[in-house]
């Protein structure tokens, strides 16, 4: 709220922090696999992640504070995906893309890793086989709402109420 | 060449060598005993009649859960082709559980020496002679063989840390004179 006749407006630090955070996530992408490929139709301009604030893709995870698994996670990958992982400096994030990163998908065999929070811990997970873009711009929303209210569910209007599609 | 004139010709130069055939699907299998592989397959790269110059694919095979296989667990299938005369070749050994050993033919053909660390990576077959046989799918902690039939497929086993694959990397550079 502002001071009466000064130009000053008073708020938290924290949410002066989370709101800048929320709105400039530099994603690291950990690309093993095809969702991957579907990471780069969101960075592209038809459905352009630069709307919201997530556009600066890094590919060094020393200047990044999103980890965006998108592929399937092996056994002798992960060592190499925690080290990544922990490179990574505070504040960060990590949202799970696909199936495979979530749960292993359908390769439940000797090689893969069930799903990528036995390693490290995960903020967001994405349904799909690949996911859609927009399954995508919905996590990183979500996760905007998460580092912006920490501790609470994600907020009505990021919920579907009617789909919007009938397949 | 077809594949019956392709097994005379073998058994004529190797006698002994050759146990016996299978037409699979039109290809003649070949099936050879386990020692005289090499000396077998360095015949048929050479000779210019047959002139296999490449080795399509080296694959072994766990026949335990197969019925009516024959003697030996393990089979051992060599692919060959010729790209001069366009003729394809199947030869086939089988070794026994207790001592799954071929010897090598990573000196004949420069693709086997990978072909033979992932025969022996997945099914646990080893190749006698081979430069450096060791994992190339599974990660250096891997106990076991996971493409054996008594493997349960989803057996997990954590990996601790990366290998650091310098020792090859080593014979590499050495190779092109860089260190």
């Amino acid at each position: 709220m502002g001071v009466e006749g000064l130009p000053i407006l008073t708020t938290r630090r924290d949410a002066v922090l989370a709101w800048g955070r929320k709105n400039s996530l530099w994603p690291m992408p950990f690309g093993t696999a095809c969702c991957a490929i579907e990471f780069m139709g969101v960075v592209s301009s038809v459905f352009d992640i630069s709307r919201f604030g997530a556009e600066l893709v890094r590919f060094s995870p020393r200047q990044s504070d999103l980890l965006l698994v998108a592929g399937t996670v092996t056994f002798k990958q992960a060592p190499i995906l925690k080290q990544i992982y922990e490179q990574m400096c505070d504040p960060k994030w990590v949202i799970s893309m696909g199936v495979c990163a979530s749960s292993g998908g359908f390769y439940n065999n000797y090689t893969v890793v069930q799903g990528i929070d036995q390693i490290i811990p995960v903020d967001v997970y994405i349904s799909g086989c690949p996911p859609r873009p927009e399954a995508i711009l919905q996590a990183v929303l979500k996760l905007q709402h998460k580092i912006e209210n920490p501790g609470t569910t994600p907020a009505a209007q990021y919920m579907v109420k009617e789909p919007k599609f009938n397949y | 060449m077809d594949g019956q004139t392709l097994m005379e010709k073998i058994s004529a130069k190797f006698p002994g060598a050759v146990k016996g055939s299978v037409d699979r699907f039109g290809q003649l299998e070949i099936q050879l005993n386990a020692d005289q592989v090499p000396a077998v397959v360095k015949f048929l790269r050479d000779d210019a009649e047959t002139a296999f110059d490449m080795l399509i694919d080296l694959v072994a095979l766990d026949y335990s859960a197969f019925p009516n296989h024959g003697e030996g667990r393990f089979g051992v299938v060599y692919l060959l082709k010729s790209l001069k005369l366009g003729h394809r070749a199947q030869l086939k050994t089988f070794v026994d559980e207790g001592d799954p050993t071929v010897p090598t033919i990573s000196d004949l053909y420069a693709n086997a020496n990978w072909l033979e660390r992932e025969a022996y990576d997945q099914v646990g077959v080893k190749f006698s002679g081979h430069p450096n046989l060791k994992r190339i799918l599974n990660h250096h902690e891997f106990v076991g063989h996971p493409l054996r039939k008594d493997y349960p497929i989803t057996r997990r086993q954590a990996l601790s840390a990366n290998a650091s694959l310098m020792d090859e990397m080593d014979v590499r550079l050495e190779e092109k004179g860089w260190i």
